[in-house]
């Protein structure tokens, strides 16, 4: 790792944290800020060593709360930003999400999943997902969400969350987890300075003569302006949609589908070889993009197939938004498992099969 | 996304045959406060944009702007502001300065939010020494949630949730934040002023002039404290706050310079 | 005595009287009248301001500009 400015094109074995970090610094952040917390130090660490040598600017903050309203200053102040934690620190942070996703500031936040809830464990989990995707903390609001599978997308999910974050001017968050975190992979890392910077007029930089002076807030006292933010708000909700990212597997004669995404999708791709090769024709859907999630895929697949299961590590959280975007059409199944568990390809094949005898038992 | 704001106007420039001597500063709006009367904020609102206009430097400074009373505080600072979380303007503040290092960075917080839920975002920010100005308005109440017990309040001071008088036994004492800060070597300037007269609006005038010099100078974070009133939490008029804070508040938050620079007057 | 005055706005003046107290000359006083905000405002009441901007600094609101007479002209031997 003596090297670090590689060029674009060539491979390189790294952990999914230190790609992450790499990517990060090649996306020109202005700046990070954040705390350590297991399974993402390796993030902070990285970056500690990194910057100094090369550009930005990186603080150890005093804790998840001052790092996420670090973030919130320098996003307002026009810079590009970013921060990282795991499960107990982003829930620190939703305070701050809250306020920067009503005043309307891009950033990007990487959560790094580990077992809850509570302190839990610093085994990896997706027990995140609701709260990533529903908001998380108080107020109507979303984050972006993309959810990585692998090293390589540890990387390039940087880019692409501060594309979309800057976009749209709303905060961005990659759940991933403990195990992409700390595997390593091959990863091509995106190129250096080719993101490009975007204007902010609407940044605290100091008034000159000839603007008004530019405020961020995310106070609104009259209702009828709340609710008019609000009005934006979910218009910009709207418009984001277009931005839904899938992945599908076998999927063409599939009439059986898996929907899965980050560390669990890598194991149902295995599941879907497992079943091909007894002859079941199961195919796989990712979601990318877990918000927004691909619902209207999801619905058309509904007429194709006979039954889907939502494989997640958790105790079954995607499988409420899978069972509203096929809207009854088919029945929706989960297996999961829980709390830095995770489960294995033979265990998902085993609840397909059990899911087919009972069919069979019910039609016999 | 842009505030309304009813122009009200009407300061004369000129009187016959006499010069100007004292206006309302330019990089204040025009919109009258929605403070109460007699209250602190606005004077050291305006004190602390007064000092804006003479550096010149409205087009250099940045504010942020706390919850309580002075949270609509962005409405009447005519400079870029940011609307920070209760007890988080000086995070806010950091994040600010840290990217735009030539700018000039303040936090304008009060009791609650500074000593209270922000005590380590205070501490930290401090301690990092980060080279903002921190306005601290400490008038021993929740103003804005309509007058509760704030960190600062004195044992014994009668509010909405200390309704016999503030009690060690359950509240603990009252916080000197000020004090606690000058330990930290990332403290430059520690001071504390009031503005219950003409002569302690002068001398904050002073103190804020030198925290924007020294943090021009890069010498890390300068703290002034405001020892304030609130009329309508203390349930009183403005004329016997003054009483109040002189007999009362000042004994125990007394003024003066906390930490100096070395060779400083 | 040098000779000022103070033009305080009516209409956003509180009546907090801490002008009023604050005033050495003892010249300022509440009006009769209620302002639209519903406060009895602030005027000068005697002819004996020198302007020395104590009002101005205490006022809560901004709402007093402060005028004086002009020095009369430096002496020559002041220089330095």
């Amino acid at each position: 790792m003596k090297e670090e400015k590689n060029k674009k094109g060539e491979a390189r074995l790294m952990k999914g944290n230190e790609a992450l970090a790499e990517a990060a610094i090649r996306a020109d952040i202005d700046a990070y800020f954040g705390y350590p917390i297991t399974p993402q130090s390796e993030i902070l660490e990285y970056l500690e060593r990194e910057i100094p040598k090369r550009h930005g600017l990186v603080i150890q903050a005093e804790s998840e709360v001052a790092s996420i309203n670090m973030i919130y200053g320098a996003a307002g102040a026009g810079a590009r930003v970013m921060t990282s934690s795991s499960s107990p620190g982003i829930s620190l942070m939703q305070e701050g999400l809250s306020y920067i996703a009503s005043a309307q500031l891009p950033c990007l936040v990487a959560n790094v999943v580990r077992g809850g809830p509570g302190l839990g464990t610093i085994q990896p989990s997706q027990g995140d997902y609701f709260q990533a995707v529903k908001g998380g903390g108080h107020g109507d609001y979303h984050l972006i969400v993309l959810a990585p599978a692998s090293v390589q997308e540890m990387a390039d999910f940087v880019f692409d969350g501060f594309r979309l974050a800057e976009k749209y001017r709303n905060p961005a968050m990659i759940l991933t987890d403990g195990a992409l975190g700390q595997m390593m992979e091959k990863v091509i890392l995106p190129e250096e300075g080719s993101l490009k910077k975007v204007e902010t007029p609407w940044a605290t930089t100091g008034k000159p003569a000839s603007r008004d002076h530019n405020i961020i807030t995310s106070l609104f006292i009259q209702p009828e302006k709340m609710e008019e933010v609000n009005h934006e708000l979910q218009e910009k909700y709207k418009k984001i949609q277009s931005e839904v990212r899938f992945e599908e597997i076998q999927i063409k004669d599939a009439e059986i589908v898996l929907v899965a995404f980050g560390l669990s999708s890598r194991i149902c791709q295995k599941t879907v070889d497992l079943a091909r090769e007894k002859g079941l024709k199961v195919g796989l859907l990712r979601p990318i993009t877990l918000y927004p999630f691909p619902f209207k895929r999801l619905n058309e697949l509904a007429e194709q197939v006979n039954f889907m299961m939502s494989v997640e590590m958790n105790a079954g959280q995607m499988v409420q938004d899978v069972k509203l975007a096929v809207e009854g059409k088919v029945p929706v199944y989960f297996k999961g498992r829980m709390g830095g568990m995770i489960p294995t390809p033979e265990d998902v094949l085993e609840e397909i099969e059990s899911v087919l005898d009972n069919e069979k038992v019910l039609q016999d | 996304m842009s505030i309304e704001r009813p122009s009200n106007h009407d300061f004369p420039s000129e009187a016959e045959g006499m010069d100007l001597v004292y206006c309302r500063p330019e990089t204040l709006t025009d919109l009258p406060f929605h403070y109460c009367p007699g209250c602190s904020h606005s004077v050291v609102h305006r004190v602390l944009m007064e000092v804006v206009d003479e550096l010149n430097i409205q087009d250099k400074t940045i504010g942020v702007a706390p919850v309580g009373c002075s949270v609509f505080a962005y409405h009447y600072m005519n400079v870029d502001m940011q609307e920070a979380a209760h007890g988080r303007a000086t995070a806010v503040a950091t994040g600010i300065k840290r990217v735009l290092p030539d700018r000039f960075v303040f936090s304008y917080q009060g009791d609650g939010d500074l000593a209270a839920i922000g005590t380590a975002e205070t501490i930290h920010t401090v301690n990092r020494g980060e080279n903002i100005l921190m306005v601290f308005i400490n008038n021993g109440i929740y103003g804005m949630t309509g007058g509760q017990m704030a960190p600062t309040t004195l044992v014994g001071q009668v509010t909405t949730t200390s309704p016999y008088g503030r009690q060690v036994e359950f509240a603990g004492h009252p916080i000197k934040i000020a004090d606690m800060l000058t330990q930290l070597p990332g403290a430059y300037y520690v001071t504390r002023q009031a503005v219950h007269n003409p002569n302690g609006v002068r001398k904050l005038k002073k103190a804020l002039t030198k925290s924007f010099q020294y943090q021009k100078e890069g010498k890390g974070t300068c703290f002034v404290e405001v020892v304030s009133n609130c009329p309508s939490g203390w349930k009183m008029t403005p004329v016997e706050t003054v009483k109040y804070l002189e007999e009362q508040m000042f004994p125990l938050y007394p003024l003066g310079d906390l930490k100096k620079p070395d060779g400083a007057k | 005595m040098i000779k000022g005055t103070v033009k305080i706005d009516a209409k956003i003046c509180k009546g907090c009287e801490l002008c009023i107290i604050s005033c050495p000359q003892d010249g300022l006083g509440l009006a009769a009248q209620f302002n639209d905000k519903g406060y009895r405002y602030v005027e000068l009441i005697e002819d004996n301001c020198t302007g020395c901007v104590n009002c101005a600094l205490v006022c809560p609101e901004a709402a007093i500009t402060v005028f004086r007479q002009p020095k009369p002209a430096k002496k020559s031997v002041e220089k330095k």
